[in-house]
């Protein structure tokens, strides 16, 4: 159970963070609120070009996080550096021009109803008092880029959920942000729109070569775009690591939790009648790099004496990187069990026992 | 009705549109930024002070709460130090801007503090200072709510200005008392009733249109 996958030899990652300059530098982190800590203790790094996500379920202190990274949130102790400088402990009149440096997007958008789209997306702009000019040749560009040219007289209220969330994402890099905050940005969407506006965070950051730090609350978001994902549990980073080896390998139950609406798991009507004994063995067998790209199933078949078959699974793509779960019923009868987790073990392969049943379902 | 009858109601209804006129103007001017600071000062708010905040609370909720009638005898000498008399209708003028102004502040704070938190958030996170948040986020996303509440205050105004007569200012209240009750004079009476609910429909009905120009969250 605990055998952790080899490198693959060959396939580079689509982004390597160790040989990149650090945008944010995050030191033993901590913020409380009465008694209980919404942040206990976390140090992380953020990479130039990457896109880091933090996943946590709703409480696990990812909104006071990333609230902490531009200052609208005062972390108790710890350590922020965003381009080598120290936020920490600055006054709010100091954090002004830092936090023209870092962008933000959120859930609800939080577009000026009173302000047109293209004021919107000038804003940040005017705030630093650029002239008026240069601040609509900008908004003209930004929405070009986010594909609504069109509406940048527009209000708002006018704009479909998707439509407000590219102006947010517009007005985030109005400034020339050196890191985009993106604080549960795809959370009031429904599924399509949401897989449109991670398509255009994903396009920003290769395009431009933007920084990402994103918070959200769905698997889905870290498998469509991170690079790198950091799991937050009670206020602590509990995992982290590239996005692929920690789908395929994850060590802590809170990220199995996560992971378990868009991984392949064992059918309930199976799972409910596993027994201690029985006529099938049901295994579960975790495969990634190098032992998802061989015949495993086809080897499997020749070198065991049982006769199996596969009840559920399937191989995801994850960062280009071949992620597999696949659940095998393997006849008890002639020892083929133990011969079936021997081959997969010396196959790179993570196997696991789950019980047995007697009845075929 | 008499030429001489309309005259009076012509010029009464003048001295009504100034008081009114003026009085609400006073109100907006010291009334917004008084109603800006009551939010802005509050717990959480964006310039917190809660000891400037409780105490213009107090300041507001005493003159609120003194009958106007009582408050224009009580600011004589301010009127007189000011205007430098204390009858007629310019002097009619400072107590009614003085009781309209905290009333405007109250209706002015609610439309403020209605103001999505969220986009206070926004500003701030995009380098944005008080000033500009005041400037960009709080009066424009309230405005619809600032105007309609002006509206408000502005037929108040109309109603207060009745009880000016009591220092000689006139208006159509003073004229309605004077004529129309004290002299059982029915028509002047039925009259200056007329005039009023026009001028107030008047007042709320572009109150209105303004508001429904200005407010783009729908």
């Amino acid at each position: 159970m605990t055998q952790h996958f080899a490198p693959i030899e060959g396939v580079s990652p689509p982004f390597d963070a160790a040989l990149s300059e650090t945008v944010v530098r995050i030191v033993d982190l901590k913020r409380r609120f009465g008694q209980t800590p919404a942040v206990d203790g976390v140090s992380l790094t953020v990479r130039k070009g990457e896109v880091l996500g933090i996943i946590g379920r709703s409480g696990a202190g990812k909104s006071t996080l990333i609230r902490c990274l531009n200052g609208l949130e005062r972390p108790d102790s710890g350590q922020i550096f965003v381009e080598g400088r120290e936020i920490t402990g600055l006054g709010e009149r100091e954090l002004q021009p830092l936090r023209r440096r870092i962008g933000m997007i959120f859930q609800h958008f939080n577009l000026l109803s009173a302000k047109t789209v293209e004021e919107n997306v000038a804003l940040p702009l005017k705030i630093e008092g650029r002239p008026k000019s240069e601040r609509l040749r900008r908004a003209a560009e930004l929405l070009d880029l986010v594909g609504l040219a069109d509406k940048a007289k527009a209000y708002p209220a006018s704009l479909s959920g998707g439509q407000k969330q590219r102006v947010g994402i517009a007005r985030a890099l109005a400034a020339g942000p050196a890191v985009l905050l993106s604080d549960e940005a795809t959370s009031a969407l429904d599924p399509e729109t949401t897989r449109s506006i991670l398509a255009l965070l994903k396009d920003i950051n290769q395009k431009l070569g933007l920084t990402i730090l994103l918070i959200t609350h769905e698997m889905e978001v870290i498998r469509s775009i991170a690079d790198r994902v950091a799991v937050i549990d009670a206020g602590r980073i509990v995992e982290e690591g590239p996005v692929w080896s920690t789908f395929a390998d994850p060590r802590t139950e809170v990220t199995r939790s996560l992971l378990a609406g868009i991984r392949p798991q064992l059918p309930q009507a199976i799972a409910a009648r596993l027994a201690r004994t029985g006529r099938e063995a049901i295994l579960r067998v975790d495969i990634a790099g190098a032992a998802a790209r061989r015949p495993l199933l086809s080897e499997l078949a020749t070198s065991i004496s049982s006769r199996f078959r596969l009840i559920h699974g399937g191989i995801d793509n994850i960062q280009g990187e071949p992620v597999g779960t696949l659940f095998l019923g393997v006849a008890t009868a002639s020892g083929g069990v133990a011969e079936a987790v021997e081959f997969l073990n010396a196959r790179n392969a993570r196997v696991e026992v789950l019980g047995y049943v007697t009845d075929n379902a | 009705m008499s030429q001489i009858m309309l005259e009076l109601l012509l010029r009464s209804l003048w001295e009504t549109v100034l008081m009114t006129a003026a009085s609400g103007a006073i109100s907006l001017v010291f009334g917004l930024p008084l109603g800006l600071a009551l939010v802005v000062t509050d717990r959480g708010g964006i310039a917190e002070q809660r000891w400037i905040n409780r105490i213009l609370g107090a300041v507001v909720n005493g003159f609120r709460s003194v009958p106007f009638i009582i408050l224009l005898v009580a600011l004589i000498p301010l009127t007189r130090l000011i205007v430098g008399t204390s009858i007629g209708t310019w002097a009619a003028i400072v107590p009614l801007a003085i009781a309209a102004t905290p009333y405007y502040a109250r209706i002015a704070e609610v439309s403020l503090r209605e103001v999505d938190r969220g986009l206070i958030e926004a500003v701030r996170a995009m380098g944005g200072g008080r000033w500009a948040i005041i400037r960009e986020v709080l009066v424009p996303e309230a405005l619809s709510g600032i105007v309609a509440g002006f509206t408000v205050t502005l037929v108040t105004l109309v109603g207060a200005s009745a009880m000016a007569g009591a220092i000689g200012a006139g208006g159509l209240g003073d004229l309605a008392i004077r004529y129309g009750y004290q002299r059982f004079e029915t028509a002047v009476m039925v009259a200056v009733v007329a005039v009023l609910i026009v001028l107030v429909c008047g007042i709320q009905w572009i109150g209105d249109r303004l508001v429904t120009r200005l407010d783009r969250r729908a």
